[in-house]
């Protein structure tokens, strides 16, 4: 009996052992840490529940036979972020280079159908040189398994994709179907093709950096979420995101206790608006001062700055913002932010997330590469995530709202529940000086006429009043007392209850 | 007594005049520029008056403007607070015509004093100890080599309506006189249009002590002690006390004494300061005087008991001063730190903008001292760029030094100021220095303490003890409440440990923390402990501790395993992990900065509407570059470090994408 309890005590320490001290000490020699230590380090002390430690491969040609290890080249199993449960996989790169066998996907699967089953979000550790090429096409099946398993949980449980090494070829296309993807600077890279291959087909030069190294991913492309300085802030962030996430698409978001008193005043709101209007100003400053504790997390913080994405808590809950940034592009809608932002409503609706906007919108973005670029669906998508979305919908107007993305700004129109606006708030069509020059054409030459007509506009629509007068506007409120406006908004929208029409799926345009 | 008076000034001086006219029953009229509309003096005034645009220029030292705003108000006299009029005898004399008090001194006062060659006349007339040197103006660099030798070396070579450095030299032997004579003669011709120069003997070790006057129009004059405004950074004073650690009683007396002599001889009344230098030996002599009220004057306040402010008002009323010399003691010991919008880690190039968050200490008694605050600006107002970037002058008091700084110290760490950069992490660093708190100070403290600039204070090793303890048990409570997030497992939740390691400041503390309901005992590796207490909770911005009978405050931010902790002028990251979290960080590999682009590059699509550098220009950190117009918003684009312009790549009114060049730096 003792024998074989030894014998599980052993078989256990050489799966545990990796790929050997050696590989292991290439890996930390990088900066990176081994598949295990990063699990390790993602979910709470000791809560890790491993599977399939012991799976190998079948695969016996070129020599695989004599090439087996126990797990296969990736970790998985299940444990708890602040008690809270996750499935994890993360791939072994001492291990064959964390390449992705038909045994190494089935590993994945699993866990992915038990999240589903189970109702537990699932965080996947990309560490991988690829698919394993002596298992040909078997090697290729196992991707489809397991993006079919990717789509099949999108909208049921979150899936995070941390990427901790190299992610190339058809492995990119797993993370790129989960909700959220972090890289690490300098040690992670994403792309379908590699540098080597661009060369020989188009014969441009790149480094795998300037390809799909995180500053590309995060600023350029908007495949990444956000980057971290290396692995061990990743995983800390990991684990602060999550907690702003519900388990599955049935619960609501999680709540924990806060240390802000929700009524809360702010005497400094007063003044964010500037008396200048062509003056910009931080949006940034009200998202904190409207959050506990003046925590966000923002998502996608390096691309389409003008438009802020992200979570907070109000009264310990979470709440995902959506927030114009007058700093950037004075705010306006362009193709990045549209998609960016819808992209950030689908999620916080698929996942009882109540959201909050922030208006200060002085359009869409004019410009031939606009519409060139599809301005006109792009922007139907950030219009049509909204009209959609059912959760609670709270937002604050601070200044100005013109045109189409009025709108679009989960107005009251697209079923918002609560519309509030500062005093200093406008909604019109366009800026009195654009109106003028089209109402008044024929007084264009007499400048005083002009102005005085300019006047006569803004007196009549530069305030927030026209709109309220219609019920646009639900309620003009002191910009100090916004937090405890939206907390007792949201608090009232607790048992908020909306279903649209059945439907097989939508047709949003993509 | 005055039913109404006037300010003639903005910012916390305008604010503490006003405070006092309100305690003597007297409402207030303020006065403000655009920039100043929703400025803290116009919120406190009973009464405010738009005086014009923005630049000074053209609003508060514009004489006519006031004197149309004292004409609309009916006030009955002005107090011109310090800078902008208040040593302008032509707006002294306009007031006298149209009969309205003037708050100071007799216009022929300010006059004479307002010259340095006339005042240093007047003050050895008067008796007054004098720099030695030669007070004629001088023909040419062999006759200012001649009389340097007679002064004996070192000398100084000023220019006569000099100020602020400019036109000045210091002269260690022949040769330097005579290229200092010629050097500072082209210096004030091209920065004042008079180039005469006179030549005084330099002083070393120098620290200036001046000494506070008060004078009634009943032929009373009495010292109110003096102050020590050593510690400068560029002619600016940062720090100033009262007393001078350094003045014996038979000093101060001769100072005093001759100060008050000089006030007679000019025929002085209302508040004045005149200003000594004084060397090693305690050698005083006479700079000069500053006939209104000082920026520093809280701290003669703090000492004497007196309010300047209301005896300038009722001196200026026609009242006897209501006290004798001898009625005048000092009480105790006041600092003043004067807090600038300037970022010391940016070679405290200003910073302007909006005080996103301004909570300063509560005036008041303390446990042990008193606290005040002058100041101007308010959470969510705007620093601006038109005026001096104070935003508050800090003064504690306790019955001796070492008290007051240590009241000094606890207020500043309790001080909120962000939004803008600003100079409490190096006020707190002097405050911290050995030196500084010897009291063995010079004008030359901060140019001999810091040649390098401020880089961050660096802890003692007790305080570091401190802060990884009262981080320990931050975090723990911290951990804690991620604990209780709503949908864990039952029976299932997460167990936050007792050990963890601290790692600060290049340090490495392994604690284990054992708590109860009171607080946590800290216990490091080599079996001392220290108790915390705190009634600090997740996400407040300062944390007040008493760390091993220790007060403490700190100003916490969040970062990933752990905080970004604020205090003493250090700024450090401290990272709380479990051992196992710490061991695995220890494999996290070193980056180095990433290389710094030689471009600007243009951050969005836009218009450039100006660019505000030349080729060749050295720029400082923080330095408006360019301003690019987009979406009919101007974003001011600031240069990251220092460095050189090598070329403009674009003008203004170019059109530029995204990434495109605008500048590049050598």
């Amino acid at each position: 009996m003792k024998d074989i309890l030894q014998e599980l005590e052993a078989r256990r320490a050489v799966a545990r052992a990796g790929g050997g001290e050696k590989r292991v000490a290439a890996q930390h020699g990088k900066g990176k840490l081994t598949a295990r230590e990063r699990i390790e380090l993602l979910l709470d002390e000791g809560s890790f529940e491993e599977f399939d430690m012991f799976v190998a491969h079948r695969s016996t040609d070129f020599g695989m036979e004599e090439n087996r290890h126990p797990g296969d080249g990736v970790v998985t199993g299940w444990g708890t972020i602040n008690g809270r449960m996750v499935y994890v996989f993360s791939q072994d790169f001492t291990v064959l280079g964390g390449s992705v066998s038909e045994s190494h996907a089935a590993k994945f699967c699993k866990m992915m159908d038990m999240a589903i089953l189970n109702g537990a979000p699932v965080i996947g550790i990309n560490d991988s040189g690829g698919a394993r090429i002596q298992e040909g096409v078997g090697s290729l099946a196992a991707y489809g398994e397991v993006f079919q398993r990717n789509i099949l949980a999108s909208g049921v449980v979150p899936q995070i994709s941390l990427i901790m090494g190299p992610c190339a070829g058809g492995a990119v296309y797993s993370p790129a179907m989960t909700d959220f993807i972090f890289m690490v600077k300098d040690s992670s890279y994403m792309f379908v093709t590699g540098p080597d291959v661009v060369k020989t087909v188009t014969n441009e030069q790149v480094t795998a950096e300037e390809l799909g190294g995180a500053s590309t991913h995060t600023r350029k492309s908007s495949v990444a979420d956000g980057a971290f300085e290396n692995d061990v802030e990743a995983l800390a962030e990991t684990r602060r995101l999550f907690d702003f996430l519900p388990l599955n698409n049935r619960e609501k978001a999680p709540v924990r206790p806060f240390f802000d008193d929700p009524a809360r005043l702010e005497p400094s709101l007063d003044t964010l608006v500037p008396d200048n209007p062509n003056q910009p100003y931080d949006m940034k400053e009200l998202i904190t001062k409207l959050a506990d504790e003046g925590d966000f997390f923002e998502i996608q913080a390096a691309f389409a700055a003008n438009i802020i994405t992200g979570f907070i808590r109000i009264e310990g809950q979470s709440v995902g913002v959506v927030a114009n940034q007058p700093m950037v592009l004075a705010g306006c809608l362009d193709i990045d932010a549209s998609r960016k932002a819808a992209r950030f409503v689908r999620f916080c609706d698929a996942f009882e997330i109540p959201i909050l906007t922030l208006v200060d919108v002085p359009g869409f973005l004019p410009g031939v590469s606009q519409e060139l670029g599809g301005v006109i669906k792009h922007g139907a998508k950030l219009l049509f995530a909204y009209g959609e979305a059912t959760v609670p919908k709270v937002t604050v107007l601070t200044r100005k709202t013109y045109g189409g993305a009025y709108v679009v700004m989960s107005s009251k129109h697209l079923r918002g529940d609560f519309n509030y606006a500062w005093p200093t708030a406008e909604v019109a069509v366009m800026g009195a000086k654009g109106a003028v020059e089209i109402l008044y054409r024929n007084e264009l030459g007499d400048a005083a006429r002009i102005a005085a007509r300019v006047k006569e506009y803004e007196d009549r629509f530069a305030n927030p009043f026209v709109a309220a007068e219609r019920g646009f506007i639900d309620e003009v409120i002191m910009p100090h007392s916004t937090r405890r406006r939206v907390a007792r908004a949201f608090a009232s929208l607790r048992g908020k209850k909306l279903t649209n029409p059945w439907k097989k799926h939508d047709n949003i345009p993509l | 007594m005055f039913k109404k008076i006037l300010i003639a000034n903005r910012g916390e001086i305008a604010c503490r005049v006003i405070k006092t006219a309100r305690k003597m029953g007297i409402k207030t009229v303020a006065v403000y520029s655009d920039a100043d509309r929703n400025a803290l003096h116009v919120s406190m005034a009973d009464e405010a008056v738009h005086i014009g645009a923005s630049p000074a220029a053209q609003s508060y030292i514009v004489i006519d403007k006031i004197m149309a705003a004292i004409k609309a108000t009916g006030a009955e006299a002005v107090h011109p607070g310090y800078g902008f009029l208040s040593e302008n005898m032509n707006f002294a004399a306009a007031l006298e015509a149209a009969g309205v008090v003037f708050i100071g001194p007799p216009s022929g006062a300010i006059e004479a004093m307002g010259d340095k060659i006339t005042s240093k006349k007047l003050a050895m007339e008067a008796g007054v100890s004098t720099v030695p040197g030669h007070m004629g103006l001088i023909a040419d660099a062999d006759e200012a080599v001649r009389i340097a030798t007679q002064i004996g070396y070192p000398v100084m070579i000023k220019a006569s309506a000099g100020g602020g450095g400019k036109g000045m030299r210091i002269a260690w032997d022949d040769a330097e006189a005579r290229e200092g004579f010629q050097s500072s003669k082209n210096e004030a011709a091209a920065s004042f249009g008079d180039d005469r120069i006179f030549i005084e003997k330099f002083v070393t070790q120098p620290r200036h002590i001046e000494i506070q006057v008060l004078a009634d129009k009943h032929g009373n004059t009495v010292y109110l002690h003096e102050r020590e405004c050593s510690i400068q950074r560029r002619n600016q004073k940062v720090i100033e006390e009262a007393p001078s650690p350094f003045l014996d009683a038979a000093t101060r007396k001769a100072m005093g004494e001759q100060a008050c002599a000089l006030a007679r001889a000019v025929g002085y009344t209302s508040a004045g300061t005149v200003e000594f230098i004084v060397d090693g030996n305690r050698n005083f002599y006479f700079l000069e005087m500053n006939t209104r009220l000082q920026v520093e004057h809280p701290v003669t306040e703090l000492i004497t008991g007196v309010d300047l402010v209301e005896q300038m008002i009722r001196v200026a009323y026609g009242e006897a001063l209501p006290f004798r010399q001898e009625d005048l003691k000092i009480n105790g010991w006041a600092m003043e730190s004067r807090l600038y919008a300037e970022d010391p880690y940016r070679n405290f190039l200003p910073s302007i903008g909006r005080l996103t968050r301004y909570r300063p200490p509560v005036e008041g008694p303390t446990a042990t001292g008193i606290v005040r605050n002058d100041t101007g600006v308010f959470e969510g107002g705007e620093i601006s760029m038109f005026y001096d970037p104070m935003i508050a002058k800090l003064c504690t008091w306790a019955p001796t030094r070492a008290g007051a700084i240590e009241e000094m110290r606890i207020a500043l760490d309790t001080f909120e100021v962000e939004g803008i950069g600003h100079n409490l992490p190096f006020v707190g660093a002097v405050m911290d220095h050995p030196r500084f708190q010897s009291g063995n100070i010079t004008t030359a403290f901060i140019a001999e303490e810091y040649p390098d600039g401020f880089k961050g204070a660096v802890l003692t090793d007790d305080v570091v003890r401190r802060l990884a303890a009262a981080a320990a048990a931050m975090n723990r409570v911290a951990e804690i409440r991620r604990t209780r997030i709503s949908g864990t497992m039952d029976n299932h939740t997460r167990r936050v440990g007792d050990d963890w390691v601290v790692s600060l400041q290049d340090t490495e503390h392994a604690v284990k923390i054992d708590a109860d309901p009171e607080g946590s005992t800290v216990t490091f590796a080599d079996g001392t402990a220290m108790r915390v207490t705190s009634d600090w909770t997740p996400g407040q911005p300062l944390a007040r501790l008493t760390v091993d009978g220790v007060l403490m405050a700190v100003k916490m931010a969040k970062i990933p395993m752990g905080f970004r902790m604020r205090l003493r002028g250090a700024d450090l990251k401290v990272h709380v992990r479990t051992p196992r979290q710490h061991a695995l960080a220890a494999l996290m590999l070193e980056k180095q900065p990433p290389d710094t682009s030689k471009y600007l590059l243009c951050p969005m699509p836009g218009l450039i509407v100006r660019i505000s550098v030349e080729v060749g220009d050295e720029v400082q950190e923080g330095q408006a570059l360019a301003t690019v117009e987009a979406m009919k918003m101007e974003n001011i684009l600031k240069a990251e470090r220092r460095g050189v312009v090598k070329a403009v790549k674009a003008s203004a009114g170019a059109s530029l994408r995204v990434d495109d060049v605008i500048l590049e730096f050598e």
